[in-house]
């Protein structure tokens, strides 16, 4: 089924070759094989990349297909950041305490121990004690099964309230938006039991490999992140692409009409929706420990925005398109706003990226949506002419 | 013979006079009494003092608890005295005549604290009676900020003659405080208590609440007192609190905390082994019990209380609480008044949150109403709507550069805000939002991508820190209607503006031409377009209209908050909420969501007052559950935005 796929589908096998050329590149040139051509932050760097670039298919599948502008999906990612940042936190205190509590004559009991993770957890927001939300951060299994299931778990109950009482277009942008900034909210809150605006953090230290260097790590989460990518979009294509694809692309060119062929439409919704969610919070879980923080501006609503823009920019209703906008514009982003840009001087008036970036970033935007609407994927419509 | 008799009327009369007038016969003639007081011969004197009317005797009796007072050994006089070093500064009581000595043959009057408490009283007397009203308010003041039993016999004397009406409340008012404290009958008590019962001001509160103190105390059985509640352990107090008091109390050994087991294990290792268990096995906590008894056993460390002790303990111990007025008539009365004032304070709390909400809903009103007109008309969300309040601001900052006069400066830039987003609205909508009118989701991207340029651009030219806009001074200051009610002047102001803006909104779309030709385009754009209306015109002049408006709400906003680059993402996701909750296209919607988001938003913050950012949580969720069951909003629209 799945050969059969591949063998239709010649876009999916570009973007696979793609990939896979990419990473080879960088996997052989890294510091952690011995050739040093790609630094350790740049392998960070392009391995947050790809996890964002993960989102964006998910992102495309939901809007460029379905028709569905979710401007929440950041918090799906966020989600999957937190569920594994808990463990990764955990472990590594875990790890810090045990060996100062090893020093005493008498060991430990199990209360003191989770006493002092806590107190050096939640030190920061003025509490000791463990919350509810913290009982499964002891197991990596059970926490990484959090990172599937939470993110799915709200995007089922969230989309199954929105679709049921037929809430679109633009308001559910609105609703998907208000959904986000109360989790963003209730996260800022000290007392949410995820350490406040703190955030989690050193979540780069994977306890069990502290003698393993950064630059091992990093490309390890790189390789990861790019295995992931690269199931994501060969998952993705596969719905996208069956007789399910034709109902999800039907649903965003006319929902009533698909709803009076007898198709139930909220289902579809919900399932592409809660997919997406779902694959989200596992990019957010292999973007985080790269990152090494999280703290709940990540997924303050804006950042959902940003996301749209980057699908838009790269093209919708295609995912490389996704991809190629997701990966453009955060290394661009990064680039203008790291001070990489030279400034350039107008005689009068010196431009300065870092203050001027997101000015460029808004003008060019509104010229991709006016101009534009297929994005920088559309071009290569004019280079692959479409058998018809 | 005729000349002695009248050098005797004349010295007679001017003996007379000077009676009349000085202060010095009247102290000579009680001297002893005054140089050597005690708690009873000083009243003599106080009496004669106040017998003789003058108006330096108030002076005369703050210094003189002041050891300020001052006597010539030769002659007896008082003389209003301060001494550095040796040097003494006198200064006649009558003439104020100042003159400098050696201390030598002068000796300071030195009153011993009952004394100074009797001469209090009767300068508490004289000042309460005052002519100069400031005196009697200073008097006034000092009596409530040290509340003292003596003060309420001159202070009840006083009231009968303040001519000052609102004196004479605030006479009135103190006097019953002091008497619910202080009267020396219990009846008399009681009934100023009851007349506290209609009193919300804080001070009556504390006045109740000091009555109403209690103790916390433990016993074997239950004393006979005026004994507020009995606490039982495991209901009313937890049994290691319980636990707690009876070690304060010293009727039971203290608890060892674990950390002290621990450490009393470690000091007791012996060839490691303690209490016959291996330090390797100590890694439970029913091991180091076990390790630890054994310690006990031994007499080595102190035996352990269980929480089986504990509970026993407290068990075997009432717990209460004993008010420190013995006489139950007395608390009985003042629970009763201070049940009925909080009654009383808290219906005026809800009052003042209602108006606090009023102002919120008004605020949410002017940032939502522009961006609801363009959404109802033309279907279109426009994102950058937050940066055209922060435009609006910054247009109010900038005119303030200029005109230094605030109310000018505020009268100015009124109409100049909206003159420039109205512009700033009606550019964007020539150049972006007329190519997307088929594409709505893609209006929402494009003018996002608006709003952050132009969010990084008043970065650029304004700086990231905050800038003030600055309310004229009679917009300083808030109307205080009680100890609860108070609102200031900038929130009434800025619901008069919500309110005049409402007025005009609805005026312009249901009383004007122009206001008739938006209904138009609003219910069905293409009979209006056959009937004649430009709708291209009225689309962009309905964009201008709603960017105005966000320009005014600008400047109302930056008033009473400050003015940043990031003002309007504040708003606008709020204004969105606003719009969507109320429904789209419509004023009254507009104005029932803002009602409902701003009396939503106070209603669990006063709830929850310690974090508003839990409030903001909930409000969000609520609104999410409400578009479930109205997902057009409380009023929805018929027309064109109503069919997507």
């Amino acid at each position: 089924m799945t050969q059969g796929f591949l063998v239709t589908n010649r876009s999916v096998r570009w973007f696979l070759m793609a990939l896979a050329l990419f990473t080879a590149v960088v996997a052989f040139g890294s510091e952690a094989s011995g050739a040093g051509l790609v630094s350790t932050s740049l392998v960070k760097t392009l391995g947050k990349t790809l996890c964002l670039c993960l989102i964006a298919v998910a992102m495309d599948v939901v809007w460029g297909y379905c028709g569905i502008l979710s401007l929440g999906h950041f918090a799906f990612f966020g989600i999957g950041g937190y569920a594994v940042g808990m463990w990764l936190m955990y472990a590594r205190t875990e790890g810090i305490v045990m060996s100062s509590l090893q020093a005493q004559t008498i060991p430990p009991t199990p209360a003191e121990v989770s006493d002092a993770i806590g107190s050096q957890i939640f030190g920061v927001v003025g509490s000791s004690d463990f919350p509810m939300i913290w009982a499964f951060a002891h197991s990596l299994p059970l926490q990484l099964l959090m990172v599937v299931l939470v993110p799915g778990f709200l995007a089922l109950i969230f989309g199954w309230l929105a679709f049921r009482s037929r809430v679109t277009g633009v308001y559910l942008s609105i609703l998907t938006q208000a959904m986000t900034l109360a989790l963003s909210l209730y996260l800022f809150q000290n007392d949410s039991g995820l350490r406040g605006n703190n955030g989690l953090s050193g979540l780069q230290n994977i306890p069990g490999f502290e003698q393993t260097s950064q630059a091992t790590i990093s490309l390890v989460f790189f390789l990861a992140s790019a295995l992931a990518l690269g199931l994501g979009y060969v998952l993705f294509a596969w719905v996208v692409a069956g007789k399910m694809g034709s109902v999800v692309k039907g649903i965003r060119d006319n929902e009533a009409r698909v709803r009076f062929l007898g198709y139930r439409v909220e289902g579809y919704k919900l399932f592409v929706f809660t997919l997406t969610a779902v694959v989200s919070g596992i990019a957010g879980a292999l973007y985080y420990p790269q990152a090494g923080i999280i703290n709940p501006a990540e997924i303050a609503p804006i950042a959902s925005i940003y996301l749209a823009v980057w699908v838009a920019i790269g093209g919708r209703g295609r995912l490389y398109g996704a991809v190629i906008g997701a990966a453009l514009v955060s290394l661009l982003s990064s680039w203008f706003t790291g001070g990489g840009a030279p400034d350039v001087n107008l005689g009068f008036y010196r431009i300065q990226w870092t203050d001027w970036w997101l000015v460029l970033l808004g003008l060019s935007f509104v010229c991709v949506t006016l101009f534009f609407p297929k994005g920088i994927g559309g071009l290569f419509d004019y280079i692959v002419r479409k058998p018809s | 013979m005729l000349r002695i008799l009248a050098a005797l009327i004349l010295s007679l009369g001017f003996a007379s006079l000077g009676q009349a007038q000085d202060l010095q016969p009247v102290l000579q003639s009680h001297a002893s009494e005054i140089a050597k007081p005690s708690r009873s011969s000083v009243s003599t004197a106080l009496d004669a003092l106040v017998a003789s009317g003058l108006p330096q005797v108030t002076p005369f009796l703050e210094a003189w608890t002041d050891k300020g007072i001052w006597q010539r050994d030769a002659d007896g006089v008082f003389f209003y005295g301060s001494a550095k070093g040796s040097d003494l500064t006198l200064r006649d009581v009558d003439t104020d005549a100042e003159t400098v000595v050696t201390t030598n043959g002068y000796t300071e009057l030195r009153p011993n604290g009952g004394v100074r408490r009797v001469i209090g009283t009767a300068l508490v007397q004289f000042q309460l009676s005052d002519p100069d009203i400031t005196r009697r308010l200073s008097a006034i003041d000092s009596i409530a900020r040290r509340p003292d039993a003596d003060q309420l016999e001159p202070l009840l004397a006083s009231i009968d003659g303040e001519a000052d009406r609102a004196l004479k409340a605030r006479k009135i008012q103190l006097a019953n405080f002091l008497s619910a404290s202080f009267a020396p009958t219990v009846a008399d008590r009681i009934t100023a208590i009851d007349s506290l019962s209609r009193d919300t001001s804080i001070e009556a509160r504390a006045v109740l609440n000091q009555i109403l103190s209690t103790k916390s105390a433990v016993a074997t059985t239950l004393p006979e007192a005026n004994i507020a509640r009995t606490l039982t352990p495991g209901d009313d107090l937890t049994v290691a609190e319980a636990y707690d008091r009876l070690i304060a109390a010293d009727l039971a050994p203290p608890v060892i905390p674990p950390a002290a087991i621990r450490d009393a294990l470690a000091a007791n290792i012996i060839d490691g082994r303690v209490g016959g268990l291996p330090t390797a096995q100590l890694g439970t906590d029913a091991a180091r019990a076990q390790a630890y008894a054994a310690l006990a056993a031994a007499g080595t460390v102190a035996p352990l209380v269980t929480a089986q002790d504990q509970t026993a303990a407290a068990a075997q111990h009432v717990f209460y609480e004993v008010y420190d007025q013995d006489d139950a008539a007395i608390t009985d009365a003042a629970r009763a008044a201070l049940t009925s004032v909080e009654t009383r304070v808290a219906a005026a709390r809800f009052a003042d949150l209602a108006l606090d909400a009023l102002s919120l809903a008004s605020i949410y009103f002017l940032a939502a109403i522009g961006l609801a007109i363009t959404f109802g008309v033309m279907g279109v969300i426009n994102m950058a709507h937050g940066e055209f309040i922060m435009m609006g601001a910054y247009t109010g900052y900038v005119v303030q550069q200029f005109v230094p006069d605030y109310t000018l400066s505020i009268i100015i830039a009124l109409p100049l805000a909206f003159a420039v987003t109205f512009a700033a609205g009606v550019t964007m909508e020539r150049l972006v939002i007329r190519h997307l009118y088929h594409r709505p989701l893609e209006t929402l991207l494009a003018t996002f991508g608006i709003s952050i340029a132009l969010q990084q651009l008043a970065k650029n030219i304004f700086g990231t820190q905050a800038r003030p806009l600055t309310s004229p001074g009679w917009l300083d200051g808030a109307w205080v209607l009680s100890d609860v009610i108070q609102i200031s002047y900038i929130r009434i102001a800025i619901f008069v503006l919500a309110l005049l803006f409402l007025g005009l909104i609805i005026l312009i779309l249901n009383r004007t031409r122009l206001g008739l030709e938006v209904r138009a385009v609003t219910q069905n754009p293409g009979m209006a377009a056959s009937m004649g209306i430009d709708p291209d015109r009225i689309n962009m002049m309905t964009f201008g209209l709603g960017s105005g408006i966000a320009g005014i709400a600008g400047v109302a906003i930056g008033l009473y908050a400050k003015v940043t680059s990031e003002m309007g993402a504040d708003y606008i996701v709020q204004s969105f909420m606003t719009v969507v909750v109320g429904g789209v296209g419509n004023v009254w919607g507009t104005l029932a969501g803002a009602s409902l988001i701003g009396f939503l938003q106070k209603g669990i913050e006063f709830l929850n007052p310690s974090n508003t950012l839990a409030a903001q949580t909930y409000m969000v969720l609520f609104i999410i559950l409400f578009i479930q069951f109205r997902p057009k909003g409380i009023v929805a629209q018929k027309g064109r935005a109503a069919a997507d």
